[in-house]
């Protein structure tokens, strides 16, 4: 019976330490419904002035790809641009883009002055294709596995901590993988 | 005084318009190639605006995609319209998107095995509370009617005479 005093005490505790947990969720970080599921069904015109467009048979051929999706009005785009720039230097594993609801010329001059990291690119201009991979908040950054599904998903702003402790550690267990 | 204020409106005004345009999420005008125009036929219509108000927008979180302004909401009411004018049911229209985005576009969470703690989790507390309450009262008014055993002979003196010593001091003072 005395112990029965206790018992508030214990549940604030319990409580405070759930509610003091739940403090450090972040709200954007929405878990992908698409984890291991293959990609999508599509098929996407290059962006201009370029001639490799991007479908699902791009991410299917057996080798493990980075799918970065990406847009020339992002302000946080261009904060992780040298990064897969870094990564297409590199060469260990190809990167394509899908460049998602973006102006033509836009694109392409973004792509010309900063620098093009992508193998092939996709120009998804109302969205549509972007609503298929469960886009919402552009920049996201897939990683396909060798099967053409997807193992991973980074919604937001790419730094050189997630690609080098997450993205490119993942990359090379899946390409370790036998097919 | 009044200038420097204004000026400094401004300023604040510059930043925060420059501060959006960097913020994540926010395509330009440019980009727009969809249009959100209502369906022609009535009753579909009502049945796409009944589903805008229970699919969340997940650019702004806790707004559904009816109340949002975001580019995302508009594509997905787009979507949703083209589905229901394609003929599909509001089930498979609401399936469409869930399959991409999670339950977690549905405002209303699903009731299944991983949210059975969040949809019965209140009623057990209510339950476990209402129960432990009723535990207590039903104790307590066992104890309360146990009436005090009458006083013996030199209990009721001592009590006589204590009151009367009250008496005889409010009577002097």
């Amino acid at each position: 019976m005395r112990l029965g005093y206790a018992i508030p005490l214990v549940i604030f505790f319990a409580l405070a330490v759930a509610l003091y947990v739940g403090l450090g969720l972040k709200p954007r970080d929405i878990p992908s419904a698409l984890i291991d599921k293959p990609v999508p069904t599509f098929d996407l015109a290059a962006v201009k002035g370029r001639d490799k467009g991007l479908a699902t048979a791009d991410l299917n051929t057996g080798e493990v790809s980075l799918v970065n999706v990406f847009a020339s009005w992002c302000g946080p785009c261009r904060v992780e641009h040298p990064l897969w720039m870094d990564v297409q230097a590199a060469g260990n594993v190809p990167l394509h883009g899908i460049n998602y609801k973006d102006d033509p010329d836009n694109a392409a001059n973004w792509l010309e002055r900063f620098g093009d990291p992508y193998t092939r690119t996709g120009a998804d201009r109302n969205g549509r294709v972007g609503i298929d991979w469960g886009v919402y908040g552009v920049p996201e950054t897939f990683v396909i596995d060798r099967q053409g599904r997807i193992r991973y998903k980074h919604v937001g702003v790419m730094t050189r901590d997630i690609l080098d402790d997450r993205i490119l550690p993942l990359v090379r267990q899946l390409q370790e993988q036998k097919q | 005084m009044t200038w420097a204020s204004a000026l400094k409106a401004i300023a604040m005004a510059f930043a925060v318009i420059g501060f959006l345009s960097l913020a994540p999420g926010t395509p330009s005008a440019l980009a727009q190639s969809t249009i959100d125009v209502p369906l022609e036929d009535l009753s579909e219509e009502s049945r796409a605006k009944a589903l805008f108000k229970i699919l969340r927008c997940l650019v702004c979180q806790n707004q559904s995609i009816d109340d949002s302004n975001a580019d995302l909401a508009r594509d997905l009411r787009v979507l949703v319209r083209q589905r229901i004018a394609a003929g599909d049911s509001d089930d498979q229209t609401v399936g469409y998107i869930v399959d991409r985005y999670g339950d977690w576009v549905l405002l209303e969470p699903p009731f299944k095995q991983a949210t059975l703690i969040l949809w019965l989790g209140p009623l057990a507390i209510l339950i476990l509370a209402v129960g432990g309450i009723a535990l207590r009262f039903r104790r307590r008014t066992v104890e309360a009617p146990v009436a005090p055993a009458p006083l013996n002979a030199d209990e009721s003196r001592r009590l006589a005479e204590l009151l009367d010593d009250v008496d005889t001091k409010d009577g002097t003072s």
